[in-house]
């Protein structure tokens, strides 16, 4: 199992967060890791962990499969959801959703990271990437 | 200060056209605005134009003459037509030129755009995991917006159902075809809460604008059209665009409402002045959120104002005259000209069937495209 990028992930394999920087200038946060900041032009980014919960600010439904450089073959093509999830920094990062026609999205759901594997033309690979799905109260105690 | 005027404009219908590249459905529409404006290709001395897929803009020059201009290729995405209308305003008022072209065409296969995430300066895992699609981020944009702003899913059908109907009076439109706001709604879902007849469709088509010196106008025209500002403004750090892994903490306004503001600002008119307007539609939320962020209504006001039939071609706020880009589709290079020839065309009052009926004095357009860039422009007859 390997991320589709070296860079985005930490935790692997069994406590998976996603990867971003914070400006030690200006405090604000980025996905994925940046190497200026957007806001105060500074170049003095730290690689920090952006977490795995946070919560749904919008979402939609990809139903139509992209063309190249999408990696699925359009022939096995399945919808899937896309959206952006709030983290506590307050970033919202752009996500993969999981749980099409399992869950009902909202804006505010709390959602949980999980790896998702990246299926390519030709059958699975061991990449993987991430995802967001909403949160299942009975899944985590802590 | 310099005024300027557009003496000429130019079209290639918009839509599919396959006897003919893009290029030359740009050399098309530049005779056309030529012939508008009673001039000949020797007398532009500056040109400005772009196009994605149909080649650079320069190439025209094979066909329509070897004159030694200055030609420059403008490429912003779907902003293109706008920052090339900018530039050859720019030109005129910094006494460059005294007469200035603005040209775009464009040909695109079917299908929504794929650029190449690196293009952008973008990590390759975003477009290889299916994020990097524009319809994925106007949906998304417009699922946060009705949500904020209570937007309800029949005011998108409604939009679209105006679109068509414009485009149905429009003998140049794609699409001449009304559709009810039933067929609308019952179209296949595209990315929700947007379906098939909510968004516009990558196509072909060209459009040119000759643009001049105010002062020397009226020895080429008895009714000139002025260039009151034309204003390209980029991202704002927070502001919510396409193509964007994330998102700051704090949301800022789009790159529109500053284009929109400064615009107004240099042109001494308000949005209330406007009689006729053209607005980035995309697909038919972008219309809504582009009313407000250009200044035309409060955040929230739409879903009254166009169940009202205030956007109507006679109604007071007429916006899409010619069926906008639903109805017309999107060649990039050539849409943000588009916009501005259908509003030429209704202040000179020569837009038939679709003419809107209140003697329009100004209009305004507004062009938006990836990564955020926003053109706007005001015009006065
Ligand atoms: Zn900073």
């Amino acid at each position: 199992m390997k991320p589709i990028d070296p860079g985005l992930l930490t935790g692997l394999p069994s406590k998976p967060s996603l990867l971003g920087s914070r400006c030690t200038a200006c405090g604000e946060h980025f996905f994925p890791v940046q190497k200026g900041c957007a806001n105060c032009s500074s170049d003095d980014l730290q690689t920090v962990d952006l977490g795995s919960r946070g919560t749904l600010w919008t979402w939609t439904v990809q139903r139509f499969a992209p063309k190249p450089p999408y990696l699925g073959d359009p022939n096995s093509f399945e919808a899937y959801g896309v959206g952006y999830v709030e983290m506590p920094s307050g970033v919202k990062v752009e996500s993969r959703l999981l749980g099409l026609g399992e869950d009902d999205w909202t804006i505010g759901m709390a959602m949980q990271l999980e790896l998702e594997p990246v299926v390519v033309q030709g059958g699975a690979t061991d990449l993987v990437t991430y995802a967001f799905r909403a949160l299942r109260k009975e899944c985590c105690n802590d | 200060m310099t005024d300027v005027a557009i003496i000429g404009v130019g079209l290639h219908p918009f839509g599919r056209t396959p006897d003919r590249s893009g290029l030359d459905q740009g050399v098309y529409a530049v005779r056309e605005a030529l012939k508008d404006a009673g001039i000949q290709w020797k007398d532009v001395q500056v040109a400005y134009g772009g196009s994605m897929d149909g080649g650079d803009a320069e190439a025209i020059v094979n066909q329509l003459g070897l004159t030694s201009l200055q030609f420059t290729n403008i490429w912003n995405g779907c902003a293109t037509g706008g920052s090339s209308l900018s530039a050859a305003h720019n030109a005129i008022k910094a006494g460059a030129a005294d007469i200035a072209l603005a040209v775009g065409f464009d040909k695109h296969s079917p299908g929504a755009f794929n650029p190449d995430p690196a293009s952008l300066g973008l990590p390759a895992w975003y477009g290889e995991t299916g994020m990097m699609l524009t319809p994925q981020f106007f949906a998304m944009k417009l699922q946060r917006y009705m949500h904020e702003h209570a937007i309800s899913v029949e005011t998108l059908s409604l939009v679209a159902e105006k679109a068509f109907h414009n485009g149905s009076l429009n003998p140049g439109a794609w699409r001449r075809h009304a559709l009810s706001r039933e067929d609308i709604a019952s179209s296949p879902m595209v990315c929700d809460p947007l379906r098939k007849y909510m968004f516009c469709s990558p196509a072909e088509g060209g459009a040119a604008l000759i643009l001049c010196r105010g002062d020397i106008a009226r020895r080429y025209t008895t009714k000139p059209v002025w260039l009151k500002a034309a204003v390209v403004r980029g991202r704002h750090y927070g502001s919510f665009e396409v193509y964007s892994p994330c998102i700051a903490r704090e949301l800022a306004p789009s790159a529109t409402v500053t284009a929109a503001r400064d615009a107004f600002e240099l042109a001494g008119i308000g949005p209330g002045d406007v009689d006729v307007l053209q607005l980035q539609d995309t697909e038919s939320g972008a219309e809504i959120m582009h009313m407000a962020e250009n200044g035309f209504c409060e955040h929230g006001e739409q879903e009254h104002l166009i169940r009202s039939g205030v956007t109507a071609i006679g109604g007071a706020m007429p916006v899409n005259t010619d069926g906008g880009c639903l109805a017309n589709g999107e060649p990039i290079g050539a849409s943000g000209l588009r916009q501005i020839y259908e509003i030429c065309i209704q202040l000179r009052g020569q837009a038939g069937k679709r003419q809107v009926p209140n003697n329009p004095q100004v209009g305004y357009t507004h062009v938006y495209g990836a990564p955020g860039v926003s053109g706007v422009t005001v015009l006065q007859r």
